[in-house]
């Protein structure tokens, strides 16, 4: 896989937070923990790597979301977002 | 669903597909029509992830579009076969009418088109970016064509190509346009066009979009599919002419996404 080198979307992690979520995460909205930027996690940009995705912000840069998973669970690390808002279905 | 064990219990399942046609669309892809068991239905634009397995329990997996609109009973995937691509050649090269693949899916709810979204309606390809778009012009010609649309969503489409024989679905855009007066769709090739071809032949552009594109003050709803590169380019290029940034959807693929 290259596109850790080449960034995809953040709609591109809906596959992986289905492995977790019931609800569709990448229509759900964002606040960038560094700069306050605010949108969808299909907004972000993702670099797509064997174990999982690391989500980062389009506005300044910094890593939003990461996302693994490992055979026992799948790790979420959202410390790079202030709140993320799931829109009910 | 039935009751969940855990939060590690897949909400989405993966899903035995039996590939029903195979149809070769241009020398690098092809289109498989996949019956998917206890397919739960899809929206223009989604797509599916195919997961393969070795016979030493090796798995991979790859994101693709869907190109069916949700109106058809068969859910079609159009591959490109990519250098070195270990699941696209296969995909490409081996599977048969018969085979059986798994895949999960329908995925993702950002890039979507419905037909009550309305429009105007741009849509930017490039390549094999055409996919989930050629599913949302399929979407809104059914919906014509069974009248549960009053009247078109007026939709262009702008579609870059490397040569005029790389452009996938171009009998099909061809017809489609044809038929319908509120559908505009321009072709540009980027390598090796016709000697006799008028059209453009440069990558997309800011002066093409503004050519074609729909001005900002219509608020058109805009998605632009395609390589990185050129989805940045064009994404760029439309927030500069005024575009609102919230207007325009992007579904950007690296080497390994479609």
């Amino acid at each position: 896989m290259d596109s850790a080198t080449i960034p995809l979307d953040g709609n591109s992690a809906a596959g992986l937070f289905s492995e977790v979520f019931s609800v569709d995460l990448t229509v759900a909205r964002a606040t960038c923990a560094h700069c306050d930027a605010e949108g969808e996690l299909g907004t972000l940009k993702m670099w797509a790597v064997e174990m999982g995705a690391v989500l980062r912000c389009p506005a300044c840069g910094d890593v939003v979301l990461r996302l693994t998973s490992t055979p026992n669970a799948v790790w979420l690390d959202a410390t790079g977002a202030r709140s993320i808002a799931i829109p009910r279905a | 669903m039935t009751a969940s064990s855990g939060l590690t219990t897949p909400r989405i399942a993966w899903r035995v597909a039996t590939v029903r046609a195979v149809r070769q669309e241009t020398t690098r892809t092809r289109t498989l029509f996949l019956d998917v068991l206890g397919w739960p239905g899809h929206l223009a634009g989604q797509h599916v992830d195919v997961r393969l397995t070795a016979a030493d329990g090796y798995q991979t997996q790859r994101s693709y579009s869907i190109a069916s609109p949700p109106e058809e009973k068969l859910i079609a995937l159009t591959v490109e076969e990519l250098e070195d691509g270990e699941v696209s050649s296969y995909l490409c090269s081996e599977l048969r009418q018969g085979d059986e693949l798994e895949l999960r899916g329908p995925i993702g709810g950002y890039f979507v088109w419905r037909v009550p979204d309305g429009g105007p309606l741009l849509l930017v390809a490039g390549g094999s970016g055409i996919v989930p778009l050629m599913a949302m012009l399929r979407h809104r010609a059914a919906a014509l064509a069974e009248r549960t649309a009053r009247q078109a969503v007026p939709a262009r489409l702008l579609y870059s190509s490397r040569s005029f024989d790389d452009v996938i679905y171009r009998d099909e855009l061809e017809r489609m346009a044809s038929n319908d007066d509120s559908l505009r769709i321009v072709h540009t090739i980027t390598r090796d066009a016709p000697s006799d071809w008028t059209g453009a032949r440069r990558r997309i552009d800011r002066a093409m979009l503004e050519e074609i594109g729909w001005p900002p003050s219509d608020e058109p709803r805009i998605f632009v599919c395609g390589p990185t590169p050129m989805v940045e380019a064009a994404a760029s290029a439309l927030v500069e002419t005024g575009h609102a940034a919230d207007r325009i959807r992007t579904e950007r693929f690296g080497p390994t996404g479609s």
